[in-house]
């Protein structure tokens, strides 16, 4: 069973869209995962029909019991992150601002104050339109995305696959290059770089290729949108080569991947001719290499 | 000599966890007594940060010279675990944990 | 006064709409561009100043001294994120993990972790003419962009008085990083882009904008490929839509290029108008 994680680094390449249809190609080979939790995108394309849902936890809020709270002020003094202030003369802390370092809670000299963890989001399990598996999430607002969710979608997809013996699980990973891309890249077997030629893509697909280099995975790159800048691609190629990164495909930019996205469709479900060719062709590749 | 290992199950054929820091199981195994001890580390699931440096600090505890394991630990864990002076071979994470013993002793992992 | 751009998805025209707002308005007076998406800040790349000043940021984190340690373990009982562990005779801090709280440092018996300095990443500041424009970088390595981000504002805030309006690109998203760059601004512009991912995004965007109670509008970038869908849920939630900046091939290679859009294309031009014309309205309203 083999991982394959799509990452982009800069948002807006067409990871989605491009993991979205390896999940249709791939059919009943694979696992579906959707580790952009912060804005899951994948279940636009893949029409899935939930058949779990689980709730998610993550961190602490400190919050406090009015009734005990003497107003003695102990826990302003200590918080760093200015979350607690008197508010018609009552201590409150503001759950936006509150980090969950527990500090409040540990002096407060009356006990008023206890750490409360947080149904931050769900996750689910659905079954897509092409009969496979996804495994998705949707995390709150202002919810710390330190990728447990990630860690955690990933895994149920992982136990899935190894379950029902899927040769793939492939992974719709997150943008960035901070912890949620860290946990989307832990124990992946290859790497599937989408990036396009602009000089802002080109840049974050290096940022985000030194996190690529420290897990010693394989990778390959998809440059999207390609045609636009002639003289970007070429020198995104050269990269590629001195990093010993496989060159898999060019794909032209055209309007019929937007066209498709609104019909719900990914392009290999809209288009019959060359945009096709180019992601099965791709597919096989990827494949091949990993 | 104490031998460690990452499993998800606490038996000799149990399959080895190539993780480390949200290792399912962590099996030791004292050649000089012959036993196999275990510790049900799935609670760590719940942590949102620092699995590494408390899967560690659980390693450290139960004493093992030796450590196998599959992809081998994350940055904070290897901090750890060098720190506490304790060798890593990974590559067996795709084995039984007897599988992956006999591959240690017959010098098919590598050493990290 | 301070604008944020943010977008719920990535790659819908934040960074494309702040800098050329940000180089229109500058024609005519002092502006602030603030590029707060440290993780991968981009403006950089499509603005053209000489560099005024570099600063390296630090955050703080403990760090152990072994004289004085009993090794008590009390730090390791405090830390919430795991970031200091007793390993037999050691104490040993993880800085990607330490969020800063010194809880640990404060509450030692024995004063054996005093808070010291480490480097997370950079603060670089241009200028050219009417535009200032700053841009903060975090270390590859490092996880949190949210002290980065909150010590660039101070340092904004620090610099440039209320009257002077700044324009903050943020990051994409609705957690942690963007809810710092956008909770003290005076108003929010969203862009996004006419499509079922664009829509999809732009209604968590919008949750995380009314859940912080901020003033805001939409601008839809892109427009004229996909759908209606954007227009008639912003319709139906009385949103206001501030601008439509069309699709056009030309703009994706101007930007592929590093090159400012507007200066070439005066349909776009006409769109910064619209979006300037508000921003002054809400600006005259604050300074009044």
């Amino acid at each position: 069973m083999k991982e394959i994680v799509v990452i982009s680094g800069k948002g807006g390449t067409g990871k989605t869209s491009f993991t979205a249809s390896l999940a249709v190609l791939a059919g009943n080979e694979a696992i579906v995962a959707d580790c952009d939790v912060d804005e899951a995108d994948m279940h636009l394309l893949m029409q899935p029909v939930v058949q779990k849902t689980e709730n998610f936890y993550s961190g602490v809020i400190a919050e406090i019991d009015q009734f005990i709270c003497s107003n003695g002020g102990t826990c302003v003094e200590v918080c760093r992150f200015d979350a607690i202030h008197e508010i018609d003369e009552q201590h409150t802390v503001t759950k936006l601002d509150c980090e969950g370092c527990g500090y409040c809670a540990r002096v407060c000299p009356n006990h008023a104050i206890k750490m409360v963890e947080q149904n931050v989001g769900d996750w689910y399990i659905s079954k897509t339109k092409v009969n496979n598996i996804l495994v998705h999430a949707k995390l709150g607002i202002g919810a710390e995305n330190s990728g447990k969710l990630v860690a955690k979608v990933k895994n149920e997809a992982k136990i899935l696959a190894e379950e029902s013996h899927k040769d793939f699980v492939i992974v719709d990973g997150s943008p960035g290059i901070g912890c949620p891309v860290v946990s989307s890249l832990s124990g992946a077997n290859f790497v599937v770089l989408v990036t396009e030629p602009s000089v802002s893509g080109f840049h974050d697909l290096k940022r985000v290729y030194e996190l690529v280099k420290k897990f010693k995975i394989k990778a390959g790159c998809i440059i999207n949108k390609s045609d636009i800048n002639q003289e970007v691609t070429e020198e995104i190629i050269q990269f590629l080569k001195s990093e010993s990164i496989d060159h898999i495909a060019n794909i032209p930019y055209d309007e019929n991947f937007t066209k498709a996205m609104t019909y719900g469709q990914t392009i290999v479900e809209y288009d019959k001719g060359e945009l096709k060719d180019l992601v099965v062709n791709s597919w096989q590749k990827i494949k091949e290499l990993v | 000599m104490k031998i460690a290992f990452t499993a998800k199950g606490a038996e000799w054929n149990s399959e080895m966890d190539p993780r480390f820091g949200r290792t399912e199981y962590i099996l030791v195994y004292d050649d000089e007594k012959d036993e196999l001890t275990s510790f049900d580390n799935r609670d760590i699931e719940n942590e949102a940060h620092g699995a590494g440096p408390k899967t560690s600090q659980k390693l450290f505890e139960m004493g093992p010279q030796v450590l196998i394991t599959g992809n081998g630990p994350g940055g904070n864990a290897a901090t750890v675990l060098e720190k506490a002076g304790i060798k890593i071979f990974i590559g067996a994470g795709q084995m039984t944990v007897k599988g992956a013993f006999d591959a240690y002793k017959n010098n098919n992992l590598n050493e990290i | 006064m301070k604008v944020a751009i943010a977008s719920g998805k990535g790659g819908t025209g934040k960074t494309t709409l702040s800098t050329n707002l940000a180089a229109f308005l500058a024609e005519t007076q002092q502006i602030v561009l603030a590029d707060l998406d440290v993780e991968e800040p981009n403006s950089g790349l499509f603005i053209k100043a000489d560099l005024q000043s570099e600063e390296v940021r630090y955050k703080m984190i403990p760090e152990w001294e072994e004289e004085s340690c009993t090794l008590c373990g009390k730090c390791q009982e405090v830390c919430n994120f795991h970031a200091v562990i007793r390993l037999g005779d050691q104490i040993l801090v993880f800085p990607e993990l330490c969020h800063s709280c010194y809880a640990c440092s404060e509450l030692c018996p024995c004063s054996s972790l005093p808070m010291t300095k480490i480097r997370m990443g950079m603060t670089h500041q241009y200028k050219k003419e009417n535009l200032t424009f700053i841009e903060s970088r975090l270390d590859i390595g490092q996880e949190q962009a949210v002290p980065l981000i909150s010590q660039t504002k101070t340092s904004i805030d620090e610099g440039f008085g209320s009257d002077v309006i700044k324009i903050c690109d943020s990051p994409p998203g609705t957690s942690c990083p963007v809810i710092e760059a956008t909770k003290d601004v005076d108003f929010v512009i969203l862009v996004t882009e006419p499509t079922p991912f664009g829509l999809h995004d732009l209604k968590l965007a919008v949750e995380t904008v009314k859940e912080l109670g901020k003033d805001f509008g939409v601008v839809i970038n892109r427009y004229g490929i996909g759908n209606d869908d954007v227009i008639k849920y912003c319709n139906e939630n009385n949103i206001p839509i501030m601008a439509k900046i069309p699709n056009d091939r030309k703009i994706a290679e101007l930007y592929s290029k590093g090159k400012l859009i507007y200066t070439e294309l005066p349909e776009v031009k006409q769109e910064l108008q619209k979006i300037k014309e508000h921003i002054l309205n809400i600006y005259n309203e604050l300074n009044k």
